[in-house]
């Protein structure tokens, strides 16, 4: 979905509720989210194992009763090592996101808010943003700032900002020239009161809506990252990394991937679903 | 000899799970050469009555009995794939909006000639040729260059002039028109619904005319039928229906549409005093690029006096709404002077110009975006309040109800959003939110051609009531001289940036002294009663 569908969806404006009952799809995504919200806030609740221990003589077993889904070369659970992974994949995520969503969002506003010659300042520096292609630019932040999960989360933060300032100014551009905010300058309104009571409540929908968009791209890209090895240091059970670690065991086993990976995607999706419903899009 | 024959047609719509019923058991027949109109408020059923016709309802609806005959051929048990042998060949359509109806990619020709070749093989040079012929015969000037143009090259009128042309190329037996002229202005509906006489004469082709104005339907239509919540409420010969309507509904409408006077003497006594509006030699100059410029206003200067209703009358273009955008300051004139209620405003600072506002309000044409989609009724119209005064809240609630109940609103409502009421209720809001500054001066663009005729009526009751009680001057800008002659004063009448006429109300119309006025006056649809007494 491209930043112009996300402004037209969010345009369409259909109540977020409205027949939640006939999409077995959005309820399969809210509960994907809420599990692995969970994970992240109460791990010891989903297992009883340690992630960094592992356990003598039981390394690299397939899945089976005692080990849901098998593990690793130093005999740690990997069902328990995603369950505690959830918290560093999801909080980095959220930071990725918050960073883009507020300067974004305000660079956006600004630039839309005043037109002129800030204007043409600010989105001609999106423009050179948007010019890099982001995991170059998440590179490039995070080899200047330092390796780490902090680090590479305001990496990922970094280069989302010029999407955000886009489709921010867009909507503050849209709304600034409708009748009711002409309306509202007509009836007395000052420049301040105008924009913090028509202008910023009707263009943020489609930030955030595109905010939740992010919030999966930003798992992914964090996870990029660690399986660069620019991330989330080892022992830390970070999804990325633990992708990253199992690839050597790859052929002999399988579920070291699979399953971090499986868990990525299905959140991934998750996110991206819960995103159209917030815009108001169709299922 | 009947072409079209309907029979308790029952159309739904769905919504969520459920089917509801939209248009029950319409029935009526159509001959050749006849034209049948359709009246009615929108949501009544008309369009979706129409679009069952041709085959083209919307996806989310359904016909659930009833049969349509094209000729004695039942065409309600007809296949999508044979429908479409059927449109354009022998049922076609001339749609509402003629910006939006043709490719803007492909020339005029082009689209003219698609049709052509859809339904017949024809060599290319034949094809062109008779589409040049079809262009000339809808009157399109140079046709044999328009041909090689593209549509947003051509004015709406010109548009609507192709549309037509599509629609006849094929001498269908019926040609269904859907509101063909309300996008257009009065002088070009006026030529267009000529154009269409003229071509139902000359190829006894039958037209059914779907429209919201009974006026315009009285004045053109051999029959008349009137839907009203999906139901046909009056079905007769345009004679007999306009003449002794049966139906309370038909009584409504056409005394709505025959508006009597509204006016009354202005209410101010002080005649003598300050005209409250004052514009002296306003012209402004939009820059179109390369060094081209458009004179939007020449020399523009009229006064309105206290308490009277001055109306602004012209065509699309004529640059009425750019002259009100100057007087609310919205825009800058580049030379001329504004003075509302004594005070100059072309020379004010930034502030002044606010607390001005507290003196002049302005209500727009579209009801529909004006509000604040997220705001309640009660924040809608507390707004302007809160910029120029400190009120408590008691206060402030007790002034929002007053002013409520002044435009006629349940007070109830006030914790809804706009987007759950009507058009009419809307406007209402709008009128509401305008004067709870108590402004002595309202400005009103086009503020009820957005509106039904019924609807229309009440806020131009409304409108008058609120000068009475309150001693407002309105200022009203629109391109609808039968509202100005129940409504206005005195007006100024626009034309390409020029005043072309001034004067009274009774003046204008009884001796207009301009072509151009005399035109726009003889483009009003009318109709009388006592014609067919």
């Amino acid at each position: 979905m491209s930043l112009v569908d996300y402004a037209a969806a969010a345009r369409r404006r259909v109540p977020a509720w409205r027949g939640l009952r006939w999409q077995p799809g959005l309820w399969l995504a809210w509960t994907v989210i809420a599990i692995a919200a969970l994970s992240a806030i109460a791990p010891g609740v989903f297992t009883h194992f340690s992630p960094v221990e592992g356990i003598a003589g039981a390394q690299r077993l397939a899945p089976q009763a005692d080990y849901w889904l098998g593990t690793d070369q130093l005999g740690r659970d990997v069902y328990t090592r995603i369950v505690y992974g959830a918290s560093h994949s999801l909080s980095a995520a959220l930071v990725a996101v918050a960073m883009g969503l507020f300067i974004g969002t305000a660079t956006g506003v600004i630039a839309g808010a005043f037109a002129g010659r800030v204007e043409s300042v600010l989105m001609r520096l999106v423009d050179v943003l948007l010019a890099i292609p982001s995991l170059l630019l998440s590179l490039t932040v995070i080899i200047l700032l330092g390796f780490g999960t902090v680090n590479a989360a305001i990496a990922v933060g970094v280069a989302s900002i010029a999407s955000f300032a886009r489709l921010a100014r867009g909507e503050v551009v849209r709304i600034r020239h409708t009748d009711y905010v002409e309306a509202a300058f007509g009836s007395g309104g000052t420049f301040w009161t105008v924009l913090w009571r028509h202008i910023l409540p009707n263009s943020l929908t489609a930030v955030l809506a595109f905010a939740t968009l992010q919030f999966g791209q930003a798992i992914l890209a964090l996870s990029t990252l660690s399986f660069l090895g620019y991330g989330t240091p080892p022992p830390i059970p970070e999804w990325g990394l633990l992708i990253a670690e199992g690839r050597n065991y790859l052929s002999t086993a399988w579920w070291l991937t699979t399953f971090p990976g499986l868990v990525v995607i299905a959140v991934v999706l998750a996110t991206n679903r819960i995103s159209r419903q917030l815009s108001g899009g169709r299922p | 000899m009947t072409v079209l024959s309907v029979e308790n047609l029952i159309l739904s719509y769905r919504s969520g799970r459920e089917w509801r019923e939209v248009v029950h058991n319409v029935s009526f027949t159509l001959g050749r050469g006849e034209m049948l109109a359709f009246v009615g408020e929108s949501g009544s059923g008309k369009t979706t009555t129409a679009q069952a016709i041709i085959g083209l309802l919307a996806d989310n609806a359904r016909r659930d009995g009833g049969s349509i005959r094209l000729n004695g051929e039942d065409l309600s048990q007809w296949s999508a794939k044979r429908l479409d042998s059927l449109r354009g060949a022998r049922i076609s359509l001339v749609p509402q909006d003629p910006g939006n109806s043709l490719n803007p990619v492909k020339t005029v020709g082009a689209q003219v000639g698609e049709i052509l070749r859809l339904h017949q093989k024809i060599e290319k040079a034949e094809c062109e040729r008779q589409v040049l012929a079809l262009l000339t015969k809808v009157g399109l000037s140079h046709p044999d260059q328009r041909m090689k143009q593209f549509p947003h090259q051509l004015s709406g009128g010109m548009k609507q002039r192709v549309l037509i042309a599509i629609a006849i190329a094929l001498r269908p037996d019926v040609i269904i028109a859907d509101e063909p002229t309300s996008a257009l202005d009065v002088t070009v509906q006026k030529r267009i619904l000529d154009l269409l006489d003229v071509l139902r004469r000359e190829s006894g082709t039958a037209v059914l005319f779907v429209t919201h104005d009974l006026a315009l339907a009285a004045q053109r239509a051999d029959r008349l039928l009137v839907f009203r919540n999906g139901e046909v409420q009056e079905h007769g010969a345009t004679a007999d229906v306009v003449r002794a309507p049966q139906h309370a509904y038909t009584r409504q409408l056409l005394s709505d549409v025959q508006g009597q006077r509204l006016t009354i003497a202005p209410v101010s006594g002080r005649s003598l005093a300050s005209p409250a509006i004052q514009a002296i030699g306003i012209s402004k100059r939009f820059a179109l690029g390369k060094g081209h410029q458009l004179q939007a206003l020449d020399n523009v200067s009229f006064a309105v006096q206290r308490g009277s209703t001055h109306a602004l009358v012209g065509e699309s273009g004529s640059g009425k709404t750019t002259l009100a955008r100057i007087l609310l300051g919205f825009e800058q004139a580049n030379s001329g002077q504004v003075i509302i209620d004594d005070i100059n405003a072309t020379t004010l600072s930034h502030e002044a110009r606010r607390q001005l506002r507290q003196k002049i309000q302005f209500v727009y044409q579209n009801p529909f975006a004006s509000l604040d989609p997220r705001q309640t009724l009660f924040q809608i119209i507390e707004e302007p309040l809160k910029n120029f005064a400190r009120l408590s809240k008691a206060e402030c609630a007790a002034r929002v109800e007053n002013v409520t109940r002044r435009v006629a609103l349940p007070p109830e409502l006030l914790t809804r959003t706009a987007r759950e009421l009507s058009g009419g209720q809307r406007q209402r809001v709008a009128i509401a939110r305008a004067l709870i500054l108590e402004p002595t001066i309202l400005v009103l663009d086009e503020a009820t051609s957005a509106l039904d005729v019924t609807v229309q009526a009440q806020i131009l009751a409304l409108l008058q009531q609120l000068q009475q009680q309150l001693g407002l001057t309105y200022l009203f800008i629109t391109h609808d001289l039968a509202t100005v002659r129940r409504i206005a004063h005195s007006v100024t009448v626009l034309r390409s940036g020029n005043v072309v006429e001034h004067g009274t109300v009774d003046t204008l119309f009884s001796a207009p002294q301009d072509d151009y006025t005399r035109e726009l006056i003889a483009a009003i649809p009318h109709f009388s009663q006592k014609e067919y007494a």
